[in-house]
């Protein structure tokens, strides 16, 4: 896992080192969080991460909340149809054994109410609410507006 | 009573053709040979942020990738406005041969939010275009996309919109050659223009 952290770091030197943060709660991993930088405070920002439930029991992420926010919000875009739209999500389902990504184009954080434009290089806290494992906070990296994600080797890239 | 039969069969009609629509378009997905089963030149006439009306015919001769979109959107829009930019980076010289469109599903906010700065922090070639709601739904009708507004509580000013999120090729002549569907690589769509261009 080190090794593997390590050399992705090395491939990929260009992608900040703060984007590849693990955090452990519990059973539970937070690999990688991260958002896009924003034009401005007008527009919401976005949340995306890898969270690994290695316990034998499921556990939900019910609930996100930073300072850097003032309504941040789960949200899914499902394509159905051929049409795009972007559904509140309750709450995400963490199923024993597995990794969820919220990741482009499905299961992210929306962040609306932005206390300031998010800035390429800069990270912010926020916390994650489980229902089952509690509360943890992580620094999300904010990368470039056009990044596709942190090359960290374990966020399905 | 007369009159909800007929609405309810204008509903069932309009549906039927939607969904025929959308089986329609997911063929076209397939790739461009299929594209010439029924071709179809897309037309628009809508304001770019300084308010210029722009036209399919400001654009002949260049290959168009269009996409319809709306600046509030957090996942899908800024991750295929930064494929399109790196697309047109990638085409380098080849580049002048092609125009990238970013029309408004959502006008009036994204006009108040600043279309051209929301365009160009993707890539300065990105053109923004923002009409009226009868502009807007005319372009989206002619590259038979679906946009619809909804009310979400949990949104910015209490709305979304659910839009097609696929990008849309339209060849020098104005014909309509294909729809690359959300997600496709940015390699991929920049190999198949490298094709024709």
């Amino acid at each position: 896992m080190k090794t593997h952290i390590l050399s992705a770091l090395i491939l990929m030197a260009s992608t900040p080192a703060f984007a590849c943060e693990s955090t452990s709660i519990g059973a539970l991993s937070v690999v990688g969080p991260w958002s896009r930088a924003t034009i401005g405070a007008g527009r919401p920002a976005v949340f995306y991460v890898a969270i690994t439930n290695g316990g034998a029991s499921d556990d939900a992420l019910v609930a996100i909340s930073t300072p850097a926010a003032s309504m941040p919000m789960l949200h899914e875009t499902t394509v159905t149809d051929g049409v795009a739209s972007m559904p509140h999500a309750m709450s995400i389902p963490l199923p024993a054994g597995q990794t969820v990504q919220l990741a482009p184009g499905g299961y992210h954080g929306m962040l609306m109410g932005l206390t300031a434009a998010l800035t390429e290089g800069e990270t912010f806290p926020i916390t994650l609410t489980f229902e089952v494992a509690g509360d943890v906070t992580v620094n999300v990296a904010v990368l470039s507006l056009r990044a596709e994600g942190p090359d960290c080797g374990t966020d399905g890239q | 009573m007369q009159l909800r039969t007929l609405q309810k069969i204008l509903w069932a009609v309009a549906s039927f053709a939607t969904l025929a629509f959308g089986t329609w378009q997911f063929s076209q997905d397939r790739g461009p040979s299929v594209g010439e089963q029924a071709p179809f030149r897309p037309t628009f006439a809508l304001p770019d942020a300084e308010g210029q009306l722009r036209t399919q015919a400001d654009f002949e001769g260049k290959h168009l990738l269009v996409f319809f979109g709306f600046t509030n959107c957090p996942d899908v829009c800024p991750t295929t406005l930064a494929e399109v930019a790196q697309v047109m980076d990638d085409l380098s010289a080849q580049a002048a041969n092609v125009q990238s469109l970013f029309i408004s599903v959502d006008p009036v906010r994204d006009r108040a939010l600043g279309l051209a700065e929301f365009t160009g922090a993707f890539h300065p070639s990105i053109l923004g275009l923002a009409g009226d709601d009868t502009q807007t739904r005319a372009a989206a009708d002619s590259f038979y996309i679906h946009y619809e507004r909804q009310d979400d509580t949990t949104a910015p000013d209490g709305y979304s919109m659910s839009h097609s999120p696929a990008l849309y090729l339209v060849g020098p002549d104005g014909d309509w050659l294909r729809q690359f569907s959300y997600g496709t690589p940015a390699a991929e769509i920049l190999a198949d223009l490298r094709s024709r261009l």
